[in-house]
């Protein structure tokens, strides 16, 4: 079907494939993590015993996904339409939230709570196509008076304007 | 006991009416409203975002602002769902499919109206079960042990992952995964540190502000980052005199309601069951049992009135369980009894004596609470519409912001906000492969619970296994989980396979598809409930 192509390589069976072998693949380092840690017994569990134990339920699960991949189709997702596995991989939207974090976690640590502000709206805002960097700036700009005037001067967070390392 | 009962309830308005109590209850209630109306935004991630605010506040007033986000949402929702066709939050999804057509018939007022009226009636309703029911579910719950905790726990957990959106499997492998999560940091018994990866920051367990905003915040913005313009078109007009509804309507819309609430408070007093499904249930029901069921979809009111009591029923209920055993029935209330052991509130049975005050100011604020919304509702109605328009180019960066310092606010941690930026992918993952996430916190919230109350079973009763089913109580929690589990199976079974275009329950997914295939918004899956 021109439908089913038109998906790539994430679609109804695939996607329960890779999500059963992902389940599966948890479970198993949960298992065999879990094992490292004191297993025990029922009557003395260890610290080990429950991971282990959710290890095992996590697998059969995980095979479970992928061995009913095909027929999940049948099943009924209450509210979940087909629409945005039509979409196209979203790079330029997910490198920008994501590097956003990032700048914030680094630049709060070396360089204080305004910088950090400023990176984390300026930085995701420019995820989005339809942001220029004029628009971006003045939203971070705004953001950053905002972040000053509520959470320092306001709430007093224990986070510095400014900090050298 | 009544007495006793409607006694401290009395003393419950009177906390809840301070002038304090009341100013946060208000604002809890306007930020929900407006996250209600609000896409891309739930009470889960409302909830997050406002947590860290409290610490420096005192608890009551604290959880007030935060039940308060909690229900002011579901105002919002529907009044996104009936004027602007928008399904912002899955339990109201259904309201647009009979509210919506009604607007179009120039009709939105009163469907709001209606709607309003019902949510009132069925809030109302959950909060007396919730004044009665209470005390007397405290009183069974004195007698829990180890194993009948754990067996109503596992109740929950296997209701909360199988019968949220989509297929049980998936959703009973995140509960898993949230028992999993829950896991990390010291164990309590012995020390040894479990899957901290060498990190000592990992030690005291994930912080839940930080998974909760990873999975419902930065995950969301993630998948429809480029994918979301704005959201509304403004042209909702609603004015006040269009909303009361001529008694006609309302006698169309009278046991409908009765019904909705009906559902709404058995659902709510099952641990585990989403608001989703209830609403759906309740739609269903009445489109069966309705002798004209070829009206719905086209504007019934009856379509519109049923759905949203049960939903306001059932949040009030849910709060039973929550308070009085410490066991979530949702995400939103797994989220909110994180909020009182931040807070230093144990809750279990003894919360309603030893918090007296917090327990029935809660009560007492759901009232004022409802009543403030309806008030609020009528004139922010237009506010709310103006607001949806905003781009979600300028929204998401602003809310990352919100979440990056809420959650270092919380225990003043970067290392925290890294994992938010973990769980965000995680749960983009998830939602990309179709797993419900919402199943995930309620498993990491009871993860803890379950260990302790399994590992103590089992020491007590010397290693047997048959613990758990010589006690009646802990016997009939189980019996029920095996039930759930045996109907999941049976209904998987009965449905025949197929291929190609998927099949829709009793009726109510064809016209839905169509509802929100027709329009350029976003969804929110497994984020509701």
């Amino acid at each position: 079907m021109a439908d089913q192509a038109r998906r790539g390589f994430i679609n109804d069976y695939t996607r329960d494939y890779y999500g059963g072998g992902l389940m599966s693949l948890i479970g198993l380092f949960a298992f065999v993590q879990g094992t490292h840690y004191d297993v025990g017994s029922l009557t003395q569990m260890g610290p080990g015993f429950f991971p282990a134990a959710l290890g095992v339920i996590l697998v059969v699960l995980g095979v479970g996904i992928a061995g009913s991949a095909r027929r999940s189709q049948a099943l009924v997702e209450l509210d979940i339409p087909e629409e945005e596995a039509h979409h196209a991989p979203e790079w330029r939207g997910w490198i920008c939230i994501l590097s956003g974090i990032v700048a914030f976690v680094v630049l709060g640590r070396w360089g204080g709570l305004l910088p950090a502000t400023f990176a984390v709206v300026f930085i995701s805002a420019m995820g989005d196509r339809g942001n220029s960097w004029k628009s971006a700036l003045i939203l971070s700009l705004a953001m950053s008076a905002l972040a000053v005037l509520i959470f320092w001067w306001a709430l007093k967070l224990q986070f510095p304007l400014f900090s050298w390392g | 006991m009544i007495e006793q009962s409607l006694q401290a309830l009395w003393q419950g308005f009177g906390v809840a009416l301070l002038p304090y109590n009341l100013m946060w209850s208000f604002f809890g209630v306007l930020v929900g409203n407006l996250i209600g109306v609000l896409p891309g935004m739930g009470p889960l991630s409302a909830i997050s975002i406002l947590l860290p605010l409290t610490y420096s506040m005192h608890p009551i007033p604290a959880i007030l602002m935060l039940a308060g986000i909690f229900y002011g949402s579901q105002y919002g929702g529907a009044i996104g769902a009936i004027l602007l066709n928008l399904p912002c939050h899955p339990p109201h999804a259904v309201t647009c499919l009979d509210g919506y057509p009604l607007t179009k018939k120039g009709k939105g007022g009163t469907a709001l109206g209606i709607t309003m009226i019902c949510s009132f009636f069925a809030a109302s309703c959950g909060i007396i079960v919730m004044i009665f029911a209470s005390p007397l579910l405290v009183r069974v719950a004195f007698e829990f042990g180890p194993a009948e905790l754990f067996s109503i726990m596992l109740l929950g957990l296997l209701a909360g992952g199988t019968m949220s959106n989509g297929p049980p499997m998936k959703g009973a492998a995140m509960v898993v995964m949230g028992l999993l999560i829950g896991v990390v940091g010291t164990d309590v018994n012995s020390g040894t540190m479990r899957f901290t990866f060498g990190l000592i920051n990992l030690d005291d367990g994930i912080e839940i502000v930080a998974l909760a905003l990873g999975l419902f915040g930065v995950a969301d913005f993630l998948r429809n980052v480029n994918r979301m313009q704005s959201v509304g078109t403004g042209n909702a007009n609603v004015r006040l005199r269009d909303m009361r509804p001529s008694w006609a309507e309302i006698r169309q819309a009278f046991f409908p309601m009765l019904r909705g609430t009906g559902v709404g408070t058995l659902f709510g007093a099952m641990p585990g069951t989403g608001p989703t499904i209830t609403t759906f249930i309740a739609y269903a029901l009445e489109k069966k049992i309705s002798r004209t069921p070829d009206r719905f979809g086209c504007g019934a009111l009856e379509g519109v009135a049923a759905p949203e009591a049960a939903s306001h029923s059932k949040t009030q209920v849910d709060f039973i369980p929550t308070m009085s055993l410490g066991i979530p029935g949702d995400a939103t209330m797994a989220l909110l009894l994180g909020a009182l052991l931040l807070h230093g509130i144990q809750p279990g049975p003894q919360l309603i004596t030893e918090h007296a005050d917090l327990f029935w100011g809660l009560i007492a604020s759901f009232w004022i609470g409802n009543v403030l919304l309806i008030v609020l509702n009528v004139p922010l109605i237009q506010v709310w519409v103006k607001v949806l328009q905003v781009p979600y180019r300028y929204l998401y960066p602003c809310a990352l912001f919100f979440i990056a310092v809420g959650v270092y606010s919380t225990n003043n941690s970067l290392f925290e906000v890294g994992e938010v930026l973990v769980f965000g992918v995680m749960g983009a993952v998830f939602l990309a492969l179709k797993f419900p996430i919402a199943p995930i916190l309620l498993g990491f919230v009871l993860g803890p619970m379950v260990e302790e109350n399994f590992r103590r079973a089992l020491t007590l009763a010397h290693g047997h296994m048959s613990v758990f089913v010589t006690s009646p109580i802990s016997a009939g929690f189980v019996a029920a989980s095996a039930l759930l589990i045996l109907a999941q199976i049976y209904f998987r079974l009965r449905r025949p396979p197929q291929t190609g275009t998927r099949r829709p329950a009793g009726g109510v997914a064809p016209a839905m598809g169509k509802t929100v295939m027709g329009k350029t918004v976003m969804r929110k899956t497994g984020t509701g409930d």
